[in-house]
């Protein structure tokens, strides 16, 4: 029974009562089973990395009316272990005048930055890599360390297109940083903690997504934005600078950047869930009444959490597929000039309203803290209605839109 | 010696080696890099002290955002990445012995200390760090007038970076 209620743990007491008899001191067996542990959870993470590969090509499929991957075993299952031969047994070139280290620490790294986040991803409330009390802001810093990995990519490639992907990349990563962090704070203020534990059940009773879906939206936008998918995909737009950063790569080195976008969307996915969609948990209640008591098992949460994540992946694959790409100055314009403003708005509105309704009853609260997003998005649509008003007007009496100098 | 003194003792190996290099090495992009590294170090030394919260600013701003902006700048306004000639001013002897009075003292300071060379002590399962900085930077009887003043100061940068960009643009 214990197995079943808390199976890391139980796995771990047994792993470290095993190397203790065999005459480890206590300190080095639980080094030992923490190290093993690590490779566990990065090595569950890289297989389910595997699948994503086939999950992706047989969405973008779908998308664009084909049957994708379809020859090798059931429903192409076996393809992306052909795609790992193929991409294993290529040719490793290392272009002349390139940085030889940089060059091959980019794609290690860009891997990690994807990889680290899976130590703070809660699968069930009982399975989890560790419950950091700054858990939110580790999702930046891990967002960091990817930016940093992509501009030693192109740079160190000693190539043009390579340099300016990575250079419109940093652009991107930088600015869009700034909405996230500014709406990471809304489920902060909305859970009182930053943990992502403590965030899940939080919304035991009711999701994140109901009481700040404009939060929510913003957040995809530039979750979107940081994994620099499509209509993001400026770094890498292969009709302007063919690669972008990744130009240079060949082989696993390009197969560990390609692994760790996927890793990366679907954690991001993974996020979404936590952040706004009940985690592994947020079943409205349900789990306490008794014939839902199997909702709390930790394996179901998993599940749970899997299927939430994996719809989320689905949203970012839908709109990769369905948008072409935006110009960067439209890019930077619309984070600067409508994202930013609204997430403070979303901001200020979130913590004021949150700290007047800090006795009202659940229902009140939610229904207020809806209508209040509500009025947001009505107020931002009709602005944004003005804004092309007049510069419709603007085209159709001829004036110039802009000064050509 | 317990794993935390040799995670100490590797981290301190790698921030002053990396600190270092960011002096010695001739590459300005390779400099930057191992600033980053130091960085790094320090955000490592931070985790040994269980200050969470200090290790993750320390990578998004410093990594994240300095260190970035550094690489950026050096790449866009650089045509030679290598910079050439003497790498010491003429009276580097000078500085060496500054720096050697300098850290020989820290050092005696540092072994004044009463708990010099003591583990951490064991912090509370259930102390929230987060929330007690939070609450002293906003109580007014802690650090309330500090933060405040940074804040009016980094406000003062914002508004200087944007006029300083904009002037040229006005003249027109």
């Amino acid at each position: 029974m214990m197995f079943w209620n808390d199976p890391i743990h139980f796995i771990e007491t047994w792993f470290v009562d095993l190397f203790t008899t065999w005459g480890l001191s206590l300190q080095l067996a639980t080094i030992l089973v923490y190290a093993i542990g690590i490779i566990v959870l990065v090595v569950f993470a890289m297989v389910l990395d595997i699948f994503l590969v086939w999950v992706e090509r047989k969405v973008v499929a779908r998308f664009q009316d084909r049957l994708g991957p379809n020859r090798i075993g059931p429903f192409g299952l076996i393809q992306p272990f052909a795609d790992i031969i193929k991409m294993v047994i290529k040719e490793d070139i290392t272009p002349v005048g390139a940085d030889k280290v940089l060059f091959n620490i980019a794609p290690v790294l860009a891997a990690m930055s994807v990889i680290i986040l899976w130590a703070i991803l809660p699968l069930a409330s009982t399975i989890y890599g560790v419950d950091l009390n700054v858990a939110v802001l580790y999702l930046i810093a891990a967002g960091s360390l990817g930016t940093l990995a992509i501009i030693i990519a192109g740079w160190s490639s000693n190539n043009k297109y390579a340099l300016l992907g990575a250079f419109r990349m940093v652009a991107n990563m930088v600015s869009y940083e700034i909405p996230m962090v500014i709406i990471l704070l809304i489920p902060t203020i909305l859970a009182d903690t930053m943990s992502v534990r403590g965030i899940t059940d939080a919304q035991s009773g009711m999701w994140f997504f109901f009481l700040s879906p404009l939060a929510f939206l913003i957040f995809l936008v530039s979750a979107i934005a940081e994994l620099g998918r499509s209509p993001f995909d400026l770094n890498e737009a292969e009709s302007e600078i063919v690669a972008g950063f990744h130009i240079e790569y060949t082989g696993m080195k390009f197969g560990w950047f390609y692994a760790g976008e996927l890793l990366h969307a679907f954690t991001f996915g993974g996020f979404m869930a936590i952040l706004f969609f009940g985690g592994y948990g947020g079943f409205f209640g349900l789990e306490e009444l008794p014939a839902f008591q199997w909702l709390t098992i930790p394996f179901i949460q998993a599940a749970v959490f899997i299927t939430k994540a994996m719809l989320g992946y689905w949203v970012i694959m839908w709109v990769k597929y369905s948008m072409p790409r935006i110009r960067i100055d439209h890019m930077l314009a619309f984070n600067w000039k409508f994202l930013v403003p609204l997430s403070l708005v979303v901001l200020v509105n979130t913590a004021f309203v949150n700290r007047i309704l800090a006795g009202a009853s659940d229902w009140v609260y939610v229904l207020i803290m809806f209508g209040s997003n509500l009025v947001i998005a009505v107020v931002v649509v009709e602005i944004l209605r003005a804004v092309g008003r007049r510069d419709r007007k603007a085209v159709a009496t001829g004036i110039p839109a802009g000064n050509p100098e | 010696m317990t794993a935390e003194q040799i995670l100490f003792l590797v981290a301190g190996v790698l921030l002053l080696v990396s600190a270092v290099c960011v002096v010695t090495t001739r590459n300005l992009l390779h400099a930057a890099l191992w600033l980053v590294a130091a960085l790094f170090g320090v955000a490592v030394l931070f985790a040994l002290l269980r200050a969470n919260f200090l290790v993750v600013v320390q990578i998004v701003v410093y990594i994240g955002a300095i260190a970035i902006l550094f690489i950026f700048a050096v790449m866009l306004t650089r045509r030679e990445l290598r910079d050439t000639g003497r790498q010491t001013r003429k009276s580097w002897w000078l500085v060496a012995l500054i720096v050697v009075f300098i850290s020989v003292g820290l050092v005696l300071v540092a072994f004044g200390i009463p708990d010099a060379g003591r583990l951490p002590a064991e912090m509370p399962q259930d102390l929230d760090t987060v929330s007690r900085l939070g609450e002293s930077l906003v109580t007014g009887q802690e650090y309330l007038l500090p933060f405040e003043v940074a804040s009016v100061l980094l406000l003062a940068a914002l508004v200087g970076a944007v006029y300083a960009a904009s002037t040229s643009s006005k003249k027109d």
